[in-house]
C-alpha cells in the first residue's frame, strides 16, 4: 500500500470537486474492494475522500411508486428492506447471492457497481493486464480463462464484471444519479453506464473524473416472478461462473440478464422477445456473438440450461 | 523405552483419562486469542521491526540487476537482504530450491529480497520499490508435456522403490476376461491454512532465537543451522501453537531464514510473514499426478492383476508425488506392480501435503476400483470385501498387525443406507437434484518414529509434560495431558504441558498422522521413568507401585504425589523407540468413506449431501479431537474432489489463482453433517498406546467416495479432479 492522504468531504458536491481536481484521488465508501486492490498496489490513489456520512444513506420511494436506494445503502440493508423484499424481489436475492456476510454489511450499492473485475491476471502485479497497465497486453487470453467472458471481450482485455447486485438492477432498468465536479447532477441508464473493454478496458463505466453516484432509481414494480440464479463451483461465497437474473410475467414475457459472461452485466433487449420461445432461443440470441475459450465455452450450454430450468420453475 | 514386542496391560488401559472425548485444554486460550502466534509474540523481544518479502516476478531466470536506491530511501526502510548481502546461504536437505533467489531464480515467487522496516506499512510499501531486472529462461510448467521424459526417482524414506513386481503383472493383466485400463489425473493443490508462514527473529550475540510456525522443531533447528551455517547449539526454535501446516510447515521456508537474516543485519528483532499469495507460490504445494491404474479380475471379482503407474513434477532434485503406494497393500492379487516416474517441471517446490501420495493416489485407485466393480456387475463393497488381504500381498508372510477393513465398510454400509443405492445411475432423484451415492475404502499407513519427553513431578503434585512435539490445531496438548494424567494416575487438570520449544526433548514432531501415537508414547515412556524415579526415592518396589487418585501406593503404604515430590521436585526423562516390529507386521490405518451427493439436473453443479467415515484406527486416545481430525480431513477431501486446483498458467510457469478468492476451499455450505464412527479396537503391535494415527486417514478415499457418487447420480465418469460443472454439463441429459 502506498502512504495516501485522507479527508471527509462536506457534501456530495465538494467531494466530486475534490476528487476531479486532485490527480490520484478515490472516493472511498464501504472500501471491501478498493482496499484489498491498494494493498497489492493495484489501485495507488494518493488521496482518499470519505464519502460516508455525506446524506445518501436512506431508502426512499418515488413519486411515481418506484425505490430510491442512496448510494451509501449497505449491501445487507437493501437485501431486508422490506420494499425491496416485496417489489423487487430479484435484487434482494442478487444481493443475498453476493460476497459473505460481513462484506455485505460493510459494501454500499454505489461501490458495488463499482467494483473491479476479479481476474487473477489483473491481480498479480507481475503478469500483463491492459486494464491494470494500459499496453502491457492480456494475461488471460492464451491463459486460465475459465471464468472470463464470453461476449463483449476484445483483443485487449476478456475480463467480467463480479458483481450480483448489477445484473439485478439491469434487469431491474436502474437508473444512477450522480453528481459531477461542478454540482450539477444527472441520471444515467444502467445500460449505458457500463463500457465494454475495446482498446481502454481500465475505462469501466461512463464516470467522468469526479463524478459521484448519489442514489440508484428503480422504476415502479414491474410484478411478474423474479429469480436470481447464481452459479458456481461451491455452494456459497464465489464470484459466479455465471448468473441469471429473470423476470417473467404472466403472458410469458420477461426480461433477462447475465452475469459472469461480459465485462458488464448482459442483457440484451431485443433477445427477450425469444422468452416465450424458450431457453434455447433466448439464450441464442442473447450469445449470438459468443466468442468463448476452450477453457469457458461450458458457459454457453450453463446459461442456456440455468434459464431453461428457471423457466420451467417460473411454470411451476 | 525400546518398544519391541507387543504391548501387554499397561496403566494406559486404565481408561480413566484417556480414551475420553476431552475437549481441547488449550481452547479457552484459542477462543479468547489468547494463545500467541508466531506474529504475535510482542512482548518477548524488544524493538521488533518488520520483514517483506519480495517474490520473483519470473519462473526460472537470473537476475540481472537490482536497484535499491529508491526503496533504500523510503519511509522507515532500516535494511534490505538480497543475495548480494545475505552472506552466502546455504541449503538444508529439506529444501529442493534456495529460501533466498539470486543470482538464479529458481521458481516464481521464490524470494528475492527482504524489506526491514519499522512498521509492517512501510516495508510492504518500500518492498513494492525495489527494482528488480530479470533475464527470463525457458522453463517446463506443463506436467502432461513432460510426462515423457520423466526418470525413476530414487528410493526415499518414505517414497519406497520406484518400481515393484510381484508374480507376472503383463501375462496377467493380458489374460484377465474382465480389465481396466483408465488414465486419472489430480491437480495441484495448495495448503492454505489458516496462519500463513511466519517467523519472528531475535539475535543476542551468536544466539538466535526463532519463534516461527512450523511442525518439527528439530528439523527446523538443524535445517535453520544448515542454511545460517552456524552450530544446532546456536539455534532456539518455539512453536507453541500453530494455526495449521498440513505438511507445509514441516519444514523451515522464507519467512524463517530472512526473518534470521534480516534481525542480523538489521540488529533488531526482525518479524516476517507471508503473504496469501506467497503461500501459494512461494511454498511448497502438494503436486498435480497422472496416473494410470490397470486391474484385471476373474468373472467372480477376484483381482489376478492390479498395476498402478504414477507420474508428477518437481524442480530439480525434488521428489516424487508416491501415488501408487497404497496399491501395494489395499487389496489382494497375485500379480501386481507399481512404477513412480518423475519429471522436472519449474513451478515451486512440490512437497508433502496432507497424506502425500496416497491422497491423491487414493482418488483414483477407489475410482478404479468403483469402475471395476460396475464392470464386474459386482456391489462396489462386495467387490472389495472379495479382495481383502490379511497379509502384505507383496509377502504373505507379514500379517497386517490389526485390519478391519470390510468391518469398517460393511458398518457403514448399513449406517449409511447403502442397500438403498441404485447399482445403475442417474436413477434417483429428489426434485431438482440428481442423486447419487459413493463408497471408497480409506487406507493410510500408521509411521512409527522416536519420540521423546520429560515429566516432573513438583512439590504441589502437579506434573509437568515438556517435549518439543507440536500441536497444529490436532489436540496434541490435550492427548499428551491425558496420556500423562492416566500414567501418573491424577486428573487432566494436575498436569501442565509445554511444547513447541527446541530445548524440551526431541518429539517425533507433527506431520504424517504419526504425532498422536508416537509423540504420546513418548510421554508415557517419561511417565513411567518418573514413577519409577518416584518409586525409587520413596523406597519402594517400582513393580508393584500403584499411581491412583495422586497418591502412590505400595502394599499398605500411601503417599501423596505432592508428599512424595519433596521441596526439589523429581523429573524424568525417555523416550519411545521401536524395534522390527513394524517389519514384521504391516502397520496401516483403514477405514470407509461414504458419501450422498446432488448433482442440479439443469446446471450441473455438484452438492454433497451426507458423509460417513467409519475409521479403524487402534485405540482412539481422544474420541473428540479424532473425530475433529478426521471431519476436518473429509471436508479437505471435499476441496480435492470438486474444487481445489492451483491452475499452472503454463506459459509463465505460476499458479495463477494464488489468493483464497481464486483458490476455492469448501465453505460452511458446502458441508452437510458428517458422520465419523471409530471400531472400537486396540493394536497392541503398533505401540504402548495401542494407538495408530488418523489425522491423515480421513482424507485418503473421501475423493473418490464422492466423485463415485457423482458418477452414480448422474451417469458421468469424470477421472480429472477437480470434478467441477463444466466437465459434467455437455453430458446431462436435456430438460424434459
Amino acid at each position: 500500500m502506498k502512504a495516501f492522504s485522507y479527508e471527509r468531504a462536506g457534501s456530495p458536491a465538494e467531494a466530486a470537486a475534490i476528487v476531479a481536481r486532485t490527480p490520484g484521488a478515490r472516493f472511498i465508501a464501504g472500501g471491501t474492494n478498493l482496499l484489498d486492490l491498494m494493498k497489492l498496489q493495484i489501485e495507488t490513489p494518493g488521496h482518499l475522500v470519505d464519502i460516508n456520512g455525506l446524506g445518501f444513506e436512506n431508502i426512499e420511494d418515488t413519486s411515481d411508486g418506484g425505490l430510491r436506494i442512496g448510494a451509501l445503502v449497505r449491501n445487507t440493508d437493501l437485501a431486508a428492506h422490506p420494499r425491496v423484499r416485496k417489489d423487487y424481489g430479484l435484487l434482494s436475492r442478487a444481493l443475498l447471492a453476493g460476497a459473505s456476510g460481513q462484506l455485505r454489511n460493510k459494501a454500499t450499492t454505489g461501490g458495488n457497481l463499482l467494483q473491479r473485475t476479479r481476474c487473477p491476471y489483473f491481480y498479480d502485479p507481475n503478469q500483463p493486464c491492459n486494464k491494470r497497465r494500459p499496453g502491457s497486453g492480456c494475461g488471460a487470453i492464451g491463459g486460465f480463462s475459465r471464468n472470463h467472458a464470453i461476449v463483449g471481450a476484445s483483443d485487449a482485455c476478456i475480463a467480467t464484471h463480479p458483481s450480483d447486485m448489477a445484473v439485478a438492477m439491469r434487469a431491474l432498468d436502474a437508473t444512477i444519479e450522480t453528481v459531477r465536479s461542478d454540482g450539477s447532477k444527472r441520471d444515467i441508464s444502467i445500460a449505458d453506464f457500463y463500457r465494454l473493454p475495446g482498446n481502454t478496458p481500465e475505462i469501466e463505466t461512463v464516470l467522468e473524473p469526479g463524478e459521484l453516484i448519489t442514489a440508484v432509481t428503480l422504476s415502479r414494480p414491474m410484478g411478474g416472478q423474479q429469480f436470481y440464479h447464481k452459479i458456481r463451483d461451491r455452494a456459497s461465497y464465489a464470484f459466479a461462473l455465471i448468473s441469471v437474473g429473470v423476470i417473467i410475467q404472466p403472458d410469458g414475457s420477461g426480461r433477462v440478464a447475465l452475469g459472469g459472461v461480459a465485462h458488464k452485466p448482459w442483457r440484451i433487449e431485443t433477445a427477450e422477445a425469444q422468452l416465450p420461445r424458450g431457453a434455447k432461443a433466448t439464450a441464442s440470441a442473447l450469445l449470438a456473438d459468443a466468442t468463448p475459450t476452450l477453457e469457458n465455452a461450458f458457459k454457453l450450454p450453463l446459461v442456456e440450461r440455468t434459464l431453461d430450468a428457471i423457466l420451467m420453475q417460473a411454470k411451476g | 523405552m525400546l518398544f519391541d514386542k507387543p504391548a501387554t496391560t499397561n496403566p494406559i488401559d486404565q481408561l480413566k483419562v484417556v480414551g475420553k472425548p476431552t475437549a481441547r485444554i488449550d481452547g479457552p486460550l484459542k477462543t479468547t486469542g489468547t494463545a500467541p502466534y508466531a506474529y504475535e509474540h510482542h512482548e518477548v523481544a524488544g524493538n521488533q521491526a518488520y520483514g517483506f518479502i519480495v517474490g520473483a516476478a519470473i519462473a526460472k531466470g537470473r537476475i540481472a540487476g537490482l536497484d535499491l536506491r529508491e526503496a533504500e530511501a523510503a519511509p522507515g526502510v532500516i535494511a534490505i537482504i538480497t543475495h548480494e548481502n545475505a552472506g552466502g546461504l546455504g541449503k538444508s536437505g529439506s529444501n529442493t530450491a534456495r529460501l533466498l533467489a539470486g543470482p538464479e531464480v529458481e521458481h516464481y515467487d521464490q524470494a528475492v529480497a527482504l524489506v526491514v522496516a519499522e512498521t509492517f506499512e512501510e516495508a510492504r510499501a518500500a518492498a513494492a520499490l525495489v527494482r528488480v531486472d530479470y533475464i527470463r529462461s525457458d522453463g517446463r510448467f506443463d506436467l502432461a508435456t513432460a510426462k515423457d521424459g520423466a526418470e525413476k526417482p530414487p528410493e526415499s524414506a518414505f517414497g519406497g522403490p520406484s518400481d515393484t513386481q510381484f508374480g507376472n503383472f503383463g501375462e496377467a493383466f493380458a489374460q484377465a476376461p474382465v480389465t481396466l485400463d483408465a488414465i486419472y489425473t489430480t491437480p495441484d493443490q495448495s495448503h492454505v491454512m489458516m496462519e500463513p508462514h511466519a517467523s519472528m527473529a531475535a539475535w543476542e550475540g551468536d544466539q538466535l532465537t526463532l519463534w516461527t510456525s512450523n511442525q518439527m522443531i528439530a528439523w527446523a533447528v538443524r535445517d535453520m543451522a544448515k542454511t545460517l551455517g552456524i552450530g544446532t547449539d546456536k539455534i532456539r526454535v518455539i512453536s507453541p501453537y500453530i494455526g495449521g501446516g498440513f505438511g507445509s510447515k514441516l519444514w523451515i521456508r522464507s519467512d524463517a531464514v530472512l526473518a534470521a537474516v534480516g534481525a542480523r543485519i538489521a540488529r533488531r528483532s526482525v518479524k516476517v510473514a507471508l503473504t496469501r499469495p506467497q503461500s501459494i507460490n512461494n511454498t511448497t504445494h502438494r503436486p498435480a499426478t497422472i496416473q494410470r491404474i490397470r486391474i484385471g479380475a476373474t468373472e467372480n471379482g477376484k483381482i489376478t492383476a492390479i498395476g498402478h503407474e504414477g507420474w508428477s513434477g518437481d524442480l530439480p532434485g525434488g521428489g516424487p508425488e508416491t501415488a501408487v503406494n497404497q496399491t501395494r497393500l489395499l487389496y489382494a492379487g497375485a500379480n501386481r506392480m507399481t512404477a513412480t516416474r518423475l519429471a522436472v517441471l519449474d513451478l515451486p517446490e512440490g512437497n508433502a501435503m496432507r497424506a502425500p501420495g496416497e491422497a491423491p493416489g487414493m482418488m483414483a485407485l477407489e475410482v478404479a476400483m468403483d469402475e471395476m466393480a460396475e464392470k464386474l456387475g459386482i456391489d462396489p463393497i462386495k467387490f472389495r470385501v472379495l479382495n481383502d488381504t490379511q497379509v502384505d500381498p507383496e509377502n504373505p508372510a507379514r500379517p497386517f498387525s490389526q485390519r478391519r477393513l470390510i468391518t469398517c465398510l460393511e458398518t457403514g454400509a448399513d449406517r449409511f443406507g447403502w442397500s438403498k443405492r441404485s447399482a445403475k445411475p442417474g436413477i434417483m432423484r429428489d426434485g431438482r437434484w440428481l442423486v447419487g451415492m459413493g463408497v471408497a475404502a480409506a487406507f493410510r499407513n500408521n509411521l512409527l518414529g522416536k519420540s521423546g519427553a520429560r515429566a516432573t513431578l513438583d512439590r504441589d503434585g502437579l506434573i509437568t509434560i515438556e517435549t518439543d512435539m507440536t500441536d497444529i490445531g490436532t489436540g496434541s496438548y490435550t492427548i499428551i495431558a491425558q496420556t500423562a494424567a492416566e500414567t501418573m494416575g491424577v486428573s487432566l487438570e494436575r498436569v501442565k504441558v509445554r511444547l513447541g520449544d527446541s530445548r524440551f526433548p526431541v518429539s517425533c514432531g507433527s506431520g504424517g498422522q504419526w504425532g498422536a501415537n508416537n509423540s504420546t508414547s513418548g510421554v508415557y515412556a517419561a511417565c513411567m521413568k518418573l514413577r519409577d524415579v518416584i518409586s525409587q526415592n520413596l523406597g519402594f518396589n517400582s513393580a508393584d507401585t500403584e499411581f491412583v487418585d495422586g497418591k502412590v501406593r505400595s502394599g499398605n503404604r500411601v503417599v501423596a504425589l505432592a508428599e512424595a515430590a519433596g521441596d526439589a521436585g523429581l523429573s524424568a526423562e525417555d523416550h519411545i523407540e521401536y524395534g522390527n516390529l513394524d517389519q514384521q507386521y504391516q502397520q496401516s490405518t483403514f477405514g470407509a468413506h461414504f458419501v450422498e451427493v446432488g448433482v442440479d439436473a439443469a446446471t450441473a453443479e455438484i452438492r454433497v449431501r451426507r458423509m460417513l467415515a467409519v475409521c479403524a484406527a487402534g485405540r482412539i486416545i481422544n474420541p473428540k479431537s479424532a473425530r475433529s481430525q478426521v471431519i476436518g480431513a473429509m471436508t479437505m477431501g471435499v476441496g480435492a474432489a470438486l474444487m481445489e486446483e492451483a491452475v499452472v498458467d503454463k506459459r509463465f510457469g505460476f499458479f495463477v489463482n494464488h489468493d483464497l478468492a481464486g483458490y476455492e476451499v469448501p465453505v460452511h455450505a458446502d458441508i452437510p453433517h458428517q458422520d465419523v464412527i471409530f471400531l472400537d479396537e486396540t493394536d497392541p503391535i503398533s505401540s504402548p498406546m495401542k494407538a495408530k494415527g488418523v489425522g491423515e486417514l480421513g482424507i485418503c478415499g473421501v475423493g473418490a467416495a464422492i466423485a463415485n457418487a457423482v458418477y452414480n447420480a448422474c451417469g458421468v465418469r469424470v477421472r480429472e479432479y477437480p470434478i467441477t460443472l463444466d466437465k459434467l454439463i455437455d453430458k446431462l441429459p436435456a430438460l424434459v
